[in-house]
């Protein structure tokens, strides 16, 4: 079984975000950066299919050469080799057509199944796994917390308001993944030493078309101000519906 | 003036509110021009005529058996359709979880620039900019798009549904016979979290942290309390990701960075100590109670309102008050 994993690196969870000078995008001194927390379940999970079926898992990034140690993490994890993707994107539909062109040439077109985290922590955008879906006219299922697969069709739960539901698909789709899905593995000391013997080729992908959508300025949300400490329960709620009249 | 197209969303006939907030700005942004509402589904025409007073002039409703439950192929090819055939340059819809899984279909279809989860959009020069919250809520982003195509999922909660207009709108209904290949990817079935209001979607959330304990040992009667409140309320129960990783409380629940990001008009968090990745997924809230015993805890830093005090005290006191004023109005 052939598969792809898309990988983004995402600031620290737990990392404080300063915007950057040009108020564009944020001031990354000092940020730890990580594998984006819903990629590391989409590759937990690919994984988990090369070891029950066979074959090779191919992680696929797009960004600068800061890139390279979270992919040789993924690598140390168990998947085979890498691409990193160097290109001029600015949004989700760039981000999609890039990592398209670098499967297909990688694949010579569709592999058995594209893996992806739901969304990227960093701009949220939950867009590129769809996108992708559609450039190569195959099924996606967003937000998968479980997966079940013959390796000819699977059946997947996505979350959805209040419940989940069920679909299934038959191979080759695309799955990007929520929280529950899997627990990520820690690598190894002998992954992390084959790790570093693992290709990450460089492929320098342009864009064909003009970015549609453009960031102009990123700010911090407006700051809440401390409130008042109330000393029972009976006051609160008073306040809760006479003053903040929520209630 | 744009012409715009508005998805609305149904499940088991009803619609859900965020579309008609959706059908609300859409109606502002056309500026007395045409909007027209897609309705995909089964046995649901009825409800077509109502979204008029929301300012759809035009219903366009396919309705067939096959598309009852949410089929990402066939809603896109139905939505990319009716979008070309009234030259609709605008999309909008709720940014749930159908909204969030349809809109990139139609952006790659379109040829449209997306914006995920707008909280606000203006018109600005001939050019529409949104608002919308990155990193999970610590940052704020303005996107433009540059597409002739615009595609806006809008968070819920954001926009105020308007019944501002009074006309009645043009219904086409449809019997679309769908094919093979559209129901690839059609759901199967549903498996529903029995009655439970889902955190997202919530005007109330009351969400529990570490300081609960845990619920199969001795803090089973602070989970049971959170609960009331929540039923009490009318509210969702939320988590923080520390009791959603020690397997308390399921992820469906959980408010904040790997979770999701809310904004309730009322979020009372309990126990919740207020760290910078659950900060971010509640701030805004429109008013947020804390209720910790540790009076330094972060989570104090956002409040409107707090209670310095332990859960097991304050949560029943909490309840019998709610009450009391909850049966008055």
């Amino acid at each position: 079984m052939n598969l792809a994993v898309c990988l983004n690196q995402v600031p620290d969870t737990s990392a404080r975000i300063k915007i950057a000078p040009d108020g564009k995008g944020i001031d990354s001194a000092g940020v730890t950066y990580v594998i984006n927390p819903y990629d590391e379940f989409a590759l937990e999970e690919a994984l988990k299919l090369k070891e029950k079926f066979g074959g090779l898992v191919t992680v696929f990034s797009v960004g600068d050469d800061s890139f390279q140690q979270n992919i040789r993490k993924a690598l140390a994890m168990g998947a085979d080799k890498a691409v990193l993707i160097k290109s001029p994107i600015k949004d989700a539909g760039d981000v999609a057509y890039v990592l398209s062109e670098a499967i297909k040439a990688h694949f010579g077109g569709m592999p058995d199944a594209i893996f992806l985290g739901k969304e990227s922590t960093d701009f949220n955008d939950a867009q590129v796994g769809a996108m992708l879906a559609e450039i190569f006219d195959v099924p996606c299922v967003s937000v998968v917390v479980a997966l079940e697969t013959d390796g000819k069709t699977a059946r997947l739960e996505r979350e959805i308001e209040g419940g989940k539901e069920i679909i299934e698909v038959a191979f080759p789709f695309v799955l990007t993944a929520q929280k529950g899905l899997n627990m990520p593995r820690v690598p190894n000391m002998k992954g992390i030493m084959a790790a570093k013997s693992k290709p990450i080729e460089i492929q320098e992908i342009p864009l064909k078309a003009a970015s549609k959508s453009i960031v102009l300025n990123l700010d911090k949300p407006p700051q809440k101000q401390a409130g008042k400490i109330v000393a029972s329960a009976a006051e609160l709620v008073n306040l809760l519906h006479t003053e903040a009249k929520v209630i | 003036m744009p012409i715009v197209l508005v998805f609305i969303e149904q499940r088991d006939g009803k619609i859900k509110r965020a579309s008609l907030e959706a059908l609300s700005k859409g109606a502002e942004l056309a500026q007395g021009g045409k909007v027209v509402a897609v309705l995909i589904g089964n046995n649901i025409s009825a409800l077509a005529e109502n979204l008029g007073k929301y300012g759809a002039t035009k219903v366009a409703v396919f309705e067939h058996e096959l598309l009852a439950r949410y089929a990402p192929t066939a809603f896109a090819k139905l939505v990319v359709k009716v979008t070309k055939e009234e030259a609709a340059t605008l999309v909008l819809l709720a940014a749930t979880a159908m909204g969030k899984d349809l809109a990139p279909r139609l952006g790659a279809r379109l040829g449209a620039g997306v914006v995920s989860d707008a909280i606000d959009i203006k018109e600005d020069n001939g050019k529409l900019i949104a608002k919308r919250y990155a990193y999970s809520g610590k940052a704020i982003a303005t996107v433009a798009l540059e597409s002739e195509m615009k595609i806006f999922s809008i968070r819920p909660n954001s926009f105020p549904v308007k019944e501002s207009h009074s006309g009645t709108p043009e219904i086409v209904v449809s019997n679309y016979n769908p094919e093979t290949a559209d129901l690839r990817d059609v759901v199967k079935e549903i498996v529903a979290s029995a009655g439970k209001l889902d955190v997202a979607e919530a005007d109330i959330v009351v969400s529990g942290g570490r300081g609960l304990r845990d619920p199969k040992g001795d803090g089973k009667q602070n989970w049971e309390n959170l609960e009331r409140l929540a039923q009490v309320l009318g509210g969702a129960v939320g988590a923080s990701r520390a009791v959603v990783d020690a397997h308390w409380r399921p992820h469906s629940e959980q408010v904040g960075q790997t979770g999701k990001v809310v904004s309730p008009k009322l979020y009372i968090a309990c126990g919740i100590s207020g760290a910078v990745q659950h900060l971010a997924g509640m701030s805004s809230s429109k008013v947020i109670v804390a209720i910790n015993k540790d009076k330094d805890a972060p989570i104090f830093q956002v409040a409107d309102y707090g209670i310095v005090g332990t859960v097991e005290e304050v949560l029943p006191q909490l309840i019998e008050e709610f009450k009391k004023v909850v049966s008055h109005n």
